[in-house]
């Protein structure tokens, strides 16, 4: 484990989420610091996603505490979580898709109005120049993400990489002080993820701290200071990506024993980019190949 | 140029409502009588299209319509308030009800929300029923006065009811509470909390991940229409001079969602136009009256399949920019398979 800083940004504390029998996220606790890139990977069905909208206060957990800057958020409204600076990203679809793409977030700037709703009615002085700030910095969040030459264009018309990004434009437009980020490159090529490493970089390098939930192991390995890794809902590894490579357990997880049955084990783990390296290579080497080839 | 067209475009309105339409039917105090009662019933039903902005369809707009009746024909009658004191009273207390009763049932989603506030409107007329002491029971309040002078300051705003031609005061009255409400109306889709508004009717969760309060945000949704709908049936007991448990049924509160409908749920002025150009033609054709409701039903089935957008959709060979420009998305309530 890394030595941890007297405050971290965000901790989990022994965090456990029970869905009637089924317990997705079991005794959990890991701790980002501040400028931080941790990634939080495991097979399908580890718990990846609950323990995500854990930490952004989109489920209430069933025990344990989320601290944000030492201090007690567990079980806050999504919208207050987002006041204090965490704010998630959703996956492509989750977006206003009948609103243009710089609607779309100067929509999201709402944290940054100083008028109230009364003022919006009766468009005082104060909601003009809210307006106009947000147009601004909504189109400099838009060229920064590469996505300036499809602002006007209708969210639901635009390609899925754009999307992907539209939804991150969504997330900086609420000033993050902690991102979280689910899935951000799923379903891309790799030329697509260098690109999208490149930007997820960029935003972290503007101050803000990154949490990202994914499958793409590769990218992972690449982008994350730090990487945990669930199976079963529980933390099975925690370290660099180098520490995490060589980790048994992990290794276990994601391909499986020896003696087992090799289709058990999750099909959705294999980067697909591996494929065309070395196509006749059996399943669970591919997957190895997963893991250690990185770039 | 958009300024100058919608500027023009309500004037020209203002005109024919304000002017024309009273000077055509100067004396056929019937005709202007139903005119009035198509104002108030699109009043009404702009809160119900106000809800379908955030992507709730309420089904008990009869309810909130009935509570405002009463509370105005209680405070009348009962307290001995005036009219106007009567008609601000009965919007506060709608409104007040509306959010006790949203801050629970704005948690549903889908058809879940429209399920319970369908039995909202049963509720109202029951508890009309059950308390005879305050409410006269199934009898009802008859005999409510006339609204008398509205004075400030020993200055006459408004001239006693009973004084000048009832008809023309009601129905001038009435306008003016519609345009009210409708400019509210305009004015909240077209400032920053119609996009608020419609982010909620896209994606809560998407909405709360940058920080904006859902809850709070629905319930003063379902408190404005509940505002339009408590003062709308004031308004409308006022005129009939009494109140029955029957006055909004559940059956008002489905054509208030039919009128939106008709009119078309993408610009501001559908509920305007549904409700005058439905009400209307069902007055042209007295005789149809007891086939209305299954004329209502076809009517409604016909729309979701051709017209889904409302008559406001239809492109009409001019431009009038007026109608079409306030619209935003064409709001289709998120079929979510809801969990509550």
């Amino acid at each position: 484990m890394t030595p941890m800083n007297p405050t971290p940004l965000m901790e989990v504390r022994n965090l456990t989420k029970r869905f009637g029998g089924l317990v997705a996220v079991n005794d959990v606790s890991f701790a980002v610091q501040e400028g931080e890139i941790l990634s939080v990977i495991g097979p399908n069905g580890a718990g990846k996603s609950t323990l995500f909208k854990l930490a952004s206060s989109f489920l209430t957990p069933t025990s344990g505490r989320v601290f944000f800057r030492g201090e007690d958020v567990t079980s806050q409204s999504p919208h207050i979580a987002a006041r204090k600076g965490i704010v998630r990203t959703f996956q492509e679809t989750t977006i206003f898709r009948n609103m243009t793409a710089l609607d779309n977030v100067v929509v999201a700037h709402h944290l940054r109005s100083r008028a109230s709703l009364p003022g919006f009615f009766f468009g005082t002085k104060t909601a003009g120049e809210d307006e106009k700030r947000f147009r601004e910095s909504a189109s400099e969040i838009l060229n920064y993400l590469g996505l300036g030459d499809v602002r006007d264009m209708i969210a639901s018309t635009l390609p899925h990489g754009h999307l992907r990004a539209l939804g991150i434009a969504i997330g900086m437009a609420a000033d993050p002080k902690l991102l979280l980020l689910d899935e951000p490159f799923a379903g891309m090529n790799s030329e697509e993820t260098t690109q999208a490493i490149r930007m997820v970089r960029g935003i972290r390098d503007r101050g803000v701290t990154i949490i990202l939930v994914e499958h793409d192991m590769s990218a992972v390995m690449t982008i994350s200071d730090r990487i945990v890794v669930l199976n079963f809902g529980k933390k099975i590894a925690e370290g660099t990506p180098a520490g995490i490579q060589n980790d048994e357990l992990v290794i276990e997880a994601y391909l499986g024993r020896e003696d087992e049955n090799e289709e058990d084990v999750n099909e959705e783990n294999v980067n697909e980019e591996n494929g065309d390296e070395e196509t006749q290579e059996s399943n669970a080497s591919s997957r190895k190949a997963g893991i250690e080839n990185v770039p | 140029m958009t300024k100058v067209k919608t500027a023009l475009g309500a004037s020209l309105f203002l005109l024919v409502y304000l002017v024309l339409i009273p000077w055509l039917f100067r004396e056929q105090p019937y005709r202007l009588g139903v005119l009035t009662t198509a104002s108030v019933l699109s009043l009404i039903s702009a809160g119900v299209w106000l809800m379908f902005y955030i992507g709730r369809i309420n089904m008990g707009q009869g309810g909130f319509a009935l509570v405002g009746g009463y509370s105005a024909a209680i405070l009348v009658s009962k307290l001995g308030l005036s009219f106007w004191a009567a008609l601000i009273g009965a919007g506060f207390i709608t409104v007040v009800i509306s959010v006790l009763v949203g801050l629970p049932l704005l948690r549903l989603k889908g058809v879940y929300f429209s399920m319970i506030t369908l039995s909202l409107t049963e509720t109202a007329r029951l508890t009309a029923q059950s308390f005879p002491s305050l409410t006269n029971g199934t009898k009802g309040i008859l005999n409510l006065p006339l609204p008398g002078a509205l004075k400030i300051a020993g200055f006459t705003l408004i001239p006693d009811f009973a004084s000048i031609d009832k008809h023309f005061a009601f129905y001038f009255l009435g306008a003016f509470l519609t345009i009210l409400g409708f400019a509210s109306l305009y004015r909240i889709v077209n400032s920053r909390l119609g996009w608020l508004f419609r982010s909620l009717q896209q994606n809560e969760d998407l909405a709360s991940s940058f920080g904006v309060d859902v809850p709070r945000l629905r319930v003063i949704a379902l408190a404005i229409c509940a505002a339009f709908a408590g003062t709308g049936g004031a308004f409308f007991v006022t005129m009939q001079q009494s109140v029955y448990p029957a006055t909004f049924t559940f059956q008002d509160s489905t054509y208030f969602l039919l009128y939106c409908f008709l009119g078309g749920l993408g610009s501001v002025w559908g509920a305007f136009v549904g409700a005058f150009v439905l009400f209307l033609s069902f007055e042209m054709l007295q005789g149809l009256n007891q086939f209305q409701p299954l004329i209502y039903s076809l009517i409604m089935i016909g729309m979701m399949l051709w017209l889904p957008n409302g008559l406001l959709s239809i492109k009409l060979p001019f431009s009038f920019n007026f109608f079409s420009k306030a619209g935003g998305p064409a709001c289709k309530p998120e079929e979510e398979a809801g969990q509550p």
